[in-house]
């Protein structure tokens, strides 16, 4: 059984499930691209946020 | 199958027909019903093959020179769909017939002779315009010399100029400190309460201390009478003087401008202030400047109320920075460069998102419109000519 037809029975066919999986599939994907975007740009931007000098100044109290 | 079929097989004859066939009165002759042919409809003496466009009609005496299997060659690929109806249809006359200039015309009319030659154009007007600052050939006046309107500040390598960069947030918490020290002595900084510097360049408890030094008037209590408490978060930064002419006569006259927004506020921006805090130097030969003014090049005039007041070791940074003048001017300035643009990280990181989101949605849609177009732009045309049945 080829992927697509893996895909169209267990997701399309029943409406339900195939927008519950559209709803879920879209909040995972914001969470997903949100981890990922800002891992990129805590790299590129070390040690210039406040949360890479906030340990330093909670240290000193 | 050709044209030659049609027009009776090169044979000089007359179409239409010069009079009225035997046994009719009307000058065309009568078009068979339509239904009875089985195709295309036969053409007559003035319309138009299918396509649409409009295409002079030769006239009668005309011998049709065309390349044996024209019809079949056309509309195979998706590349040839604009030579289909051309080629159906054009008609080789002797005065286009010469080969001597044809290369020549082809680079001329070609569309990469066109893009390149626009690109020369284009690029070389950019690339002066960049160089010389005005465009050529259009003379500008001035009233002023440069001079009197303030030298232009160079471009300097903030920390935060990049696309992706945020800003250099110990800069900020240093520059706090000069402005705190140094700056607020005269300029206020309405817009920016003590909340705002929460997570930003210090931790609640350090600013929740800050606020408390300051004294604010607060009220009416259950009598009615207005009261002093300690700041508050939610408390905005202290003006130093109550109201604009308190502030002018604290200084010969000359308004200190609030400097929340004073980075937006500037041409040149964060260069502009940079520039103007650091480029105090002595006025040059000739230059009058009244008494209680100070020159400095940067500024439209030359002459500023505001005397230099950063030098070397005026401030001692928490973290060991040298206070440098430079380095007290680099960090204020990315100081109120963070208060004009609070957003300013989060702003560049939603940017990133959105383009990448925008791009990838771009590109998905690019490749749905080739898929669906794929159906009708490699459908193959045919043309079968009508067949004079009578010959």
């Amino acid at each position: 059984m080829s992927v697509s037809t893996i895909f169209y029975n267990t997701i399309v066919k029943r409406n339900s499930v195939f927008v519950t999986s559209i709803f879920a599939g879209a909040f995972a994907f914001g969470v997903g691209f949100d981890i990922g975007v800002t891992a990129f740009w805590d790299r590129w931007n070390r040690g210039k946020q406040w949360k890479d000098l906030r340990q330093k100044h909670v240290q000193e109290e | 199958m050709s044209n030659q079929d049609y027009y009776g097989g090169g044979q000089q004859q007359y179409y239409p027909p010069q009079g009225p066939p035997p046994g009719q009165g009307g000058y065309y002759p009568q078009q068979p019903p339509q239904s009875y042919q089985g195709g295309p409809p036969p053409q007559g003496y003035g319309q138009q093959p299918y396509g649409g466009q409009y295409q002079p009609q030769p006239p009668p005496q005309t011998v049709y020179v065309l390349p044996a299997g024209a019809l079949k060659n056309v509309s195979t690929a998706v590349g040839a769909r604009a030579t289909t109806f051309r080629t159906v249809s054009r008609v080789r006359f002797a005065s286009s017939s010469s080969t001597s200039s044809s290369a020549f015309q082809s680079f001329l009319s070609s569309r990469a002779t066109l893009a390149s030659a626009t690109i020369a154009a284009v690029g070389s007007v950019a690339w002066y315009t960049h160089l010389y600052g005005t465009l050529p050939f259009l003379g500008e006046v001035h009233a002023n010399s440069p001079e009197e309107e303030g030298l232009h500040s160079p471009h300097y390598p903030w920390s935060h100029s990049g696309l992706l960069d945020t800003f250099d947030h110990a800069s900020i918490r240093r520059g706090y400190q000069v402005y705190r020290e140094v700056c607020a002595a005269c300029h206020s900084l309405d817009r920016i309460a003590w909340r705002n510097l929460v997570g930003v360049s210090h931790n609640v408890d350090e600013v929740r201390a800050m606020a408390e030094e300051v004294e604010y008037e607060d009220g009416p209590d259950d009598k009615g009478e207005m009261f002093q408490r300690p700041g508050k978060l939610f408390d905005y930064m202290p003006p130093p003087y109550p109201n604009e002419e308190s502030a002018r006569a604290g200084n010969a006259g000359a308004l200190p401008p609030d400097l929340s927004l004073i980075v937006k506020a500037r041409h040149g921006g964060p260069d502009y202030i940079f520039a103007l805090l650091t480029g105090y130097t002595d006025p040059p030969a000739g230059f009058e400047i009244r008494d209680g003014m100070n020159y400095n090049p940067y500024f439209p005039g030359n002459a500023i109320s505001m005397a230099r007041v950063l030098f070397d070791g005026l401030v001692e940074y928490d973290d060991g920075t040298p206070a440098t003048t430079s380095q007290m001017a680099k960090d204020v300035v990315t100081f109120l460069n963070w208060a004009s643009e609070p957003e300013h990280d989060e702003r560049k990181k939603a940017g990133l998102k959105a383009v990448i989101l925008f791009s990838a949605l771009t590109a998905i849609s690019l490749y749905v419109k080739r898929f669906k177009w794929s159906y009708i732009k490699s459908r193959k045309i045919f043309y079968n000519p009508p067949v004079d049945k009578t010959h």
